[in-house]
């Protein structure tokens, strides 16, 4: 089939495959799809393990934490909202909360679900616009300066606070501030 | 809840804390009930659930136990089909706190700490305190100062302090450079959830020395 590529139709592979394991939760969720899961696990059991051991978990620990994630991803395919968040995003707070649960042994209070729920038809050019965005998003972390991009990645994968970074990588408190806002406003601006 | 037109919001600082989880247990108690009251809150922390996201999607990977897919599937076909939570209903309080309280607001169990201000510690991680507080309407919480961070956010009713008004949904969000002392408005019994990662410092003798009986 011809396709002629105009602007709008330029389409990055990172977002083909979002909307690849868009249609693979949908899957799981409406045949009980294995083989649709096993294509999302090989994928991504592999950075949730890896995710929870720089989070402090040992193999061991994490490779169980890492099953319980996947799986709770079949059981709750069902919430999976592809016009809020890319599967990467849904799997990363799954994976956090199972992190705080297992590691910290805390409860983790989420925000009360939006009144008006979930769509049961989801409008596919919602679902494509949010996940082309998750795309631009993550070029755009990709592309930061090494130095606020490796922050960024300590207080999300290392569980540190500003303080504990500071501590961890003997940078004035200020200048880990001043990066860490400096990223943000980059991401921003990739984002307008 | 009822949506409220709230001016104070939450920091990056916070809600990228929140995201990546390394924030004691009270404050993210506080900032769950804040983004249940604020739309705007909320869309914030949803892009900073898509970092973690592109983060993990683009990270290292670690190799699986041999087995892993197949014990995953295992465990997926032995698991009870997890029962769906009942709808929760609505309340007058957001839900991530009803589920602290055990209730609603008539739930709560109200301690006096003096002056008509009254105080319920929520159980949380020790690392920092969770507790509502109930000051009368007109009625001041002892000026005091912080050596940590304090959030401090209306449930009901306003307060004022020396920085500015805060209505329903509004956070403060306060750090050792602040001493005030917050006053319920004139009108509504005011009711706050407030979170701290150290005591607070009050200046005046008498809280000082009931400060450590009271665990503020």
């Amino acid at each position: 089939m011809a396709k002629r590529a105009g602007p709008a139709q330029v389409t990055t592979a990172r977002e083909t495959e979002n909307t690849d394991w868009v249609a693979c939760i949908a899957a799981i969720r409406d045949h009980g799809d294995e083989a649709a899961f096993a294509r999302l696990f090989a994928h991504f059991a592999p950075r949730v393990k890896a995710f929870l051991m720089r989070s402090g978990a040992d193999a061991n620990l994490a490779e169980e934490c890492t099953q319980e994630v996947m799986s709770t991803l079949w059981q709750k395919a069902h919430l999976f909202d592809p016009t809020r968040a890319s599967a990467a995003t849904w799997i990363f707070t799954i994976a956090r909360n199972r992190k705080i649960d297992a590691l910290r042994k805390q409860r983790r209070p989420e925000p009360e679900d939006l009144p008006w729920g979930q769509d049961p038809e989801p409008d596919q050019a919602d679902v494509l616009a949010l996940q082309e965005e998750s795309d631009q998003l993550g070029r755009a972390i990709a592309a930061l300066p090494a130095k606020q991009r490796e922050l960024i990645e300590k207080a999300y994968f290392r569980d540190l606070s500003h303080s504990e970074i500071a501590a961890d990588t003997g940078l004035p408190l200020g200048t880990i501030k001043s990066r860490i806002r400096l990223a943000l406003d980059r991401l921003r601006h990739a984002m307008k | 809840m009822t949506r409220n037109q709230i001016t104070h919001h939450l920091t990056d600082a916070l809600l990228m804390a929140y995201s990546a989880g390394s924030l004691p247990e009270a404050f993210n108690l506080t900032v769950a009930t804040h983004v249940s009251m604020c739309d705007d809150c909320r869309a914030r922390l949803a892009a900073f659930d898509t970092v973690g996201g592109a983060l993990i999607d683009s990270a290292d990977t670690a190799e699986l136990a041999q087995d892993s897919l197949a014990a995953t599937m295992a465990r997926i076909r032995a698991g009870k089909s997890t029962p769906e939570a009942p709808a929760p209903r609505r309340g007058v309080l957001p839900a991530p706190l009803r589920d602290y309280i055990g209730g609603d607001l008539e739930a709560v169990r109200w301690r006096p700490v003096g002056m008509g201000v009254k105080q319920a510690i929520l159980p949380t991680s020790r690392a920092a305190t969770a507790r509502l507080l109930y000051i009368p309407a007109g009625a001041a919480v002892p000026d005091h100062g912080h050596r940590g961070t304090e959030l401090t956010l209306v449930l009901q009713g306003a307060f004022c302090d020396q920085v500015a008004r805060f209505g329903p949904g509004d956070i403060e969000v306060a750090n050792e450079d602040l001493n005030h002392t917050p006053v319920a408005e004139i009108g509504a019994d005011c009711i706050c959830l407030a979170a701290t990662d150290a005591p607070l410092r009050f200046r005046a003798l008498m809280p000082r020395i009931a400060q450590p009986f009271l665990r503020i």
